[in-house]
């Protein structure tokens, strides 16, 4: 209350005026205009994820929170790199896989060795098992999910320089994929509210 | 059981679908819909019952009414106006 006193009234308080704001409709007017925008305005929110995993349980992750950012409205984006690239690729349903080997934190239905999980088709087991489980429970497969982000305009963007490392094409990786490097993905993620590195 | 009076003018069956789907659905739905519409949302994903509140806050529609119905999670949201 002192505040208001020694604000020069000459702009506003000015009640000989018809119709003249007072400083309370000012305050009471920005305060409603900001809750406004805070919660309906998409353009005021950005989220930006990194995937930097290739495996099948580390895809859902950052596909999951990505789609439910952009249908909570968020600009959403999500920058593969490195073994994340697999998440992306054309042949991405052959690629992700799981393995128990050395994974301790992996439920197993019986407790097993590393050195009987290191034996072959162990793994292509525990990838089986794991999709399988996955589809007894109705969670939504990774095809789905990318459609749901394409859908929602999430912006999947490839790390170039993994590319160049690892010898990917642009042709090798699915529609709407578009492709940038470091600084480009950070002049993005500087203005998002909400950057995680998965 | 509650019986609601809320008149629906969708109604989205994601029951069986697990999250992020039943946010996911509802949020495609609710485009199609006018501003001041329900839609009308039965889950089974016991995650909704913070999500679907969550995401209504976050993009400013309103959640009219949530109940159970047995295992069926039920909830009624109104498409709020264009900013």
């Amino acid at each position: 209350m002192v505040e208001t006193q020694r604000i020069s009234n000459h702009a506003v308080e000015r009640e000989d005026v018809p119709g003249a704001l007072t400083e309370e409709d000012v305050r009471r007017i920005l305060r409603s205009e900001l809750e406004r925008a805070s919660t309906s305005d998409a353009g005021t929110k950005a989220a930006t994820f990194i995937a930097s995993k290739g495996t099948l349980d580390w895809a859902y992750p950052p596909l999951i929170l990505a789609t439910t950012a952009a249908a909570s409205g968020m600009e959403t984006s999500i920058f593969f790199t490195f073994y994340g690239l697999n998440i992306i690729h054309k042949d991405f349903e052959r690629l992700l896989k799981v393995s128990p080997l050395g994974n301790p934190a992996m439920p197993m239905p019986v407790p097993m060795p590393n050195l009987v999980l290191g034996l072959p088709g162990m793994g292509p087991m525990a990838t089986k098992m794991m999709k399988s489980k996955f589809q007894h429970r109705n969670v939504a497969t990774i095809r789905e999910l990318l459609d749901s982000a394409r859908e929602f305009d999430v912006r999947l963007i490839a790390c170039q320089m993994t590319m160049d490392v690892f010898g990917y094409a642009p042709e090798d990786f699915i529609e709407g994929v578009t492709f940038a490097g470091a600084a480009a993905f950070l002049a993005e993620a500087r203005r998002a509210h909400l950057t995680l590195f998965i | 059981m509650t019986e609601s009076n809320i008149q629906a003018n969708t109604v989205l069956d994601a029951r069986g679908l697990l999250c992020p789907m039943p946010v996911v659905k509802t949020a495609k739905a609710i485009k199609e819909l006018e501003p001041g519409q329900v839609l009308k949302l039965i889950a089974t994903d016991r995650g909704s019952i913070a999500d679907i509140p969550a995401w209504a806050q976050t993009t400013g529609n309103e959640l009219l009414e949530q109940h159970e119905e047995g295992d069926d999670l039920v909830f009624f949201v109104r498409k709020a106006q264009e900013a």
